[in-house]
């Protein structure tokens, strides 16, 4: 059922949700955290998809801010969607425009649920720090996506001045497939790692946090290549036992190799934003593991520092 | 570590993975359990269960990323088949029953890694050739002699295939690489039968070696029941002889017996399901609470409390069953248990069972445990349903309170798995009037396509070798001794009472609970 209110405040929203969900004659509510996505018109087609699938795993109320600012009269238009047609819980769409679009806050705060975690996602630009941006002040995780902004790699460089405990970042979460098949491949005792690089397109934070990662964990220096992608293409590990050799190169298949095996093929597709979000919403507390891996990032032009 | 820590993260180390590897890390939690360079070899791949459940499994195992790469699966049947015909065996299932997408990369992963070995069970040169396989295996996948067996194959054949085994030095692998074996539900069909299976597995496999799969443990509802019951501080307390009225434990299926008549004739509904399912069900509802969530420390909790379980004295009045007979269930008009195709006329296989069981220990010392199973009865679900007391004094008037019944605490396994909770509030109205309402949770992986199925979850803990989902000989020796003597007095006392299919039971079942005063809820 989808209500249309404009020109509205969010207590009568409140009351559209409640309204909706007595005459679907379900009042209890299933929903496990509120999700507030902040985006433009341009984006939230794409992101709230994504956020009605990851809803599967992880009922949830997604409330979607739409900034709108400008210089006519402040006004909050919206569009409540209830479950149904997108899914399991519940979609609040918000338009905030004019001198409201700086007061996100105001809207959303009387519309969480109540003792839930709150999770705010910036799909596109983010805050420079997010964990004090009056939305990110009310949340327990903030998602931002580095990937997705004008120069990924100096962005990763604000993600890190800006840190703080609970927030993370997509570029870090399409890495997990990676470092799982890395971590399985050293789980057998095998000679110390000597050296490593990981060759991935040009431009991607996932691929620096990667290199930070395998230096800060294996101690060596992490090479960097450039190749035409998709995504990361390979990442070596060498040992005096010959190392592991990680192939991919159409972004579905890898080739692996270890000491002691033959070369065998494994399935490490590219996800779609739902899987990542799904992960992201999985755990609520902070990835200090991502943490401690974004703090090697050198804060000037978020390049590989020396040595780490 | 907190219980509820250990809880989630399974105990340390499964799997004895190594514990020196410098890309782990305890915080790292988005790592998840990938199992290690292995195979898996299913003797009766020809089966209903390997087709829909295993092979699947297998693949959305690999779809999810927690199969090693050059994974292996070896089928092994009486069928003149080539590697091509079993992967295309395989893939067919996989399409049809797997709860993932199909992607081609992930099925060019798992295809290969899968070969066919023709044969039968008795047959020596067979096991040779699976032998030279396995081995073959080691070098082009690199399994490095890292194998489990699965035993996806009736019980009469368990001495033929493990004794090949054993002497094909199947059994053992290379040195620092294991070797185990996967056997399902029925684990005997009574005490004697289960020692007996257990002694020619034992011979051969060492117990931490034995995986008995029984897939209800798998359930993320049933591993919510620790959840619940230990993580919490608001159920413990009540959780006992004090509020606890009767516990009342349903497993009921719609359909007949379908193409199983071979099997189920003579085993029956309490065979087939209270031995393994709901005493497994009960011993988790009732157990103490264990020192950690290590697989000994579950084990020992549950079988203390299995131990302390037994039917009551009278076992004619404490236990009913019964056999369905033609009728008219969800507006289809189904044959009766004796006109299904297979079943002699004069069977006396019972379809629906009731016990009442006792627990004699302090917590619950007095507390009815009621069992109840059947095939055709009125829709499928599993749940346990905790009953409690009513209230020692009601300051209302009793035609205030004429609608109240008792509290209670469901959790329901399946379908549509979650928590329901019954008490009594006021209804809207001038006047003070108390009637139930239920308040429902449900369980949040539950509408998600990505939840886990039972299988997946219990074959990579075989692969891992995380043993705390997996019923030990124990166990199933203490289930036996509950349950053998009331088959033995169900065998020679009279048969079962008919009800028609579609319903909820024999008559006879009802009056046992209302003896107690009691009633069965409909689920």
């Amino acid at each position: 059922m989808n209500i249309d209110l404009t020109d509205t405040t969010s207590s009568k929203i409140f009351g559209a949700l409640l309204d909706a969900r007595r005459r679907s004659g379900s009042p209890a509510m299933g929903a496990v955290l509120t999700l507030v996505i902040v985006t433009d018109e341009q984006g939230h087609y794409d992101a709230l998809k994504a956020a009605t699938s990851a809803s599967r795993e992880h009922p949830s109320r997604i409330l979607v801010v739409v900034a709108r600012p400008g210089r006519g009269a402040s006004r909050l238009d919206a569009e409540v969607r209830t479950s149904g047609e997108t899914g399991p819980g519940e979609v609040v769409l918000l338009r905030l425009h004019g001198e409201l679009s700086d007061h996100p806050d105001s809207v959303v705060l009387p519309l969480l649920l109540p003792d839930a975690p709150v999770v705010v996602w910036w799909p596109g630009t983010a805050p420079e720090d997010p964990a004090h941006h009056p939305l990110g002040m009310m949340a327990q995780r903030r998602i931002t996506d580095s990937a997705s902004c004008q120069s990924p790699i100096s962005e990763l460089a604000k993600r890190r001045s800006g840190y703080s405990g609970g927030d993370t970042d997509l570029s870090w979460t399409r890495l997990t497939p990676w470092r799982t098949l890395l971590a399985g491949a050293l789980d057998h005792p095998a000679a110390p790692i000597t050296g490593a690089k990981v060759a991935a397109e040009a431009e991607s934070p996932s691929a620096e946090l990667l290199a930070l990662w395998l230096g800060s964990r294996l101690g060596v220096e992490v090479e960097r290549a450039t190749t035409d992608g998709p995504g990361i293409t390979g990442v070596h590990l060498w040992s005096d036992g010959g190392g592991v050799d990680i192939e991919r190169g159409d972004g579905r298949v890898a080739q692996i190799k270890v000491p002691g095996s033959p070369e065998r093929s494994v399935a490490l597709p590219r996800r779609p934003l739902s899987e990542l979000l799904a992960e992201e919403l999985r755990r609520l507390d902070a990835d200090d593991v991502y943490g401690e891996v974004l703090g090697l990032v050198s804060p000037a032009d978020g390049s590989v520092g020396a040595g780490a | 570590m907190t219980a509820s820590e250990a809880l989630f993260t399974n105990g340390a180390s499964p799997g004895g993975l190594s514990s020196t590897n410098p890309l782990r890390d305890v915080r790292d939690r988005r790592l998840p359990r990938v199992a290690g360079p292995c195979g898996l070899v299913i003797f009766g791949v020809t089966g209903d269960l390997s087709r829909k459940k295993l092979m699947p499994a297998i693949y959305d195992l690999a779809n999810r990323g927690l199969l090693p790469p050059g994974f292996a699966l070896v089928g092994f049947a009486r069928r003149d088949w080539e590697d091509q015909d079993f992967a295309q065996v395989v893939h067919d299932a996989v399409k049809q029953h797997a709860r993932t997408p199909f992607r081609d990369e992930v099925w060019k992963q798992l295809s290969e890694g899968i070969r066919f070995v023709s044969g039968e069970f008795g047959d020596k040169q067979a096991f040779e050739t699976l032998r030279e396989t396995i081995r073959d295996l080691d070098e082009k996948r690199g399994t490095q002699g890292n194998h489990a067996f699965y035993l996806s194959v009736p019980p009469k054949f368990f001495p033929d295939v493990v004794r090949q085994l054993k002497e094909t030095g199947l059994a053992d692998g290379p040195e620092h690489a294991w070797r185990r074996v996967v056997i399902e539900k029925p684990f005997g069909h009574d005490l004697a039968s289960a020692q007996e299976l257990q002694r020619i597995v034992g011979e051969v496999f060492d117990p931490s070696s034995v995986f008995r799969i029984d897939h209800y443990l798998g359930k993320e509802t049933v591993q919510n029941i620790l959840a619940l019951r230990f993580a919490n501080e608001m159920f413990e307390p009540i959780w006992n002889r004090g509020y606890v009225d009767h516990v009342q434990i349903t497993m009921a299926e719609d359909v007949g017996i379908g193409g199983r008549a071979g099997y189920y004739d003579g085993i029956g509904a309490a065979r087939d399901v209270i031995q393994n399912h709901l005493l497994q069900l009960l011993a988790l509802t009732a157990m103490e609470e264990p020192v950690s969530f290590d697989a000994r420390d579950l084990r020992l909790e549950k079988l203390k409390v299995l131990n302390a379980t037994h039917a009551g004295k009278d076992i004619s009045r404490s236990t009913a069953r019964g056999q369905y007979v033609r009728g008219w269930q969800g507006g289809e008009l189904v044959p009766g248990y004796l006109e299904e195709e297979g079943i002699p006329a004069d069977s006396i296989t019972d379809t629906y069972a009731a016990v009442q069981l006792e627990i004699e220990t302090r917590r619950w010392a007095g507390v009815p445990w009621y069992l109840r199973t059947g095939k055709r009865l009125g829709r499928r679900v599993t749940e346990i349903a905790v009953v409690f007391h009513r209230a020692p004094h009601l300051p209302f008037s009793r035609n205030q309170v004429e609608e109240l019944g008792q509290n209670a605490l469901v959790m329901r396994i399946q379908p549509d798995e979650g928590m329901t909770v019954r008490f009594g509030s006021k209804v809207p109205g001038t006047s003070m009037e108390v009637r139930d309402v239920t308040m429902d949770f449900a369980y949040g992986e539950s509408f998600t396509e990505s939840s886990p199925e039972a299988y997946e979850r219990l074959i990579l803990d075989v692969l891992l070798g995380d043993p705390p989902l997996f019923p030990r000989h124990e166990e199933v020796e203490a289930s036996w001794r509950i349950l053998d003597p009331i088959e033995e007095h169900w065998e020679s006392h009279g048969k079962p009472d008919t009800y028609p299919a579609g319903t909820w039971g024999p008559r006879s079942s009802d009056e046992m609970l209302a003896r107690n005063g009691h009633v069965w809820r409909r689920p």
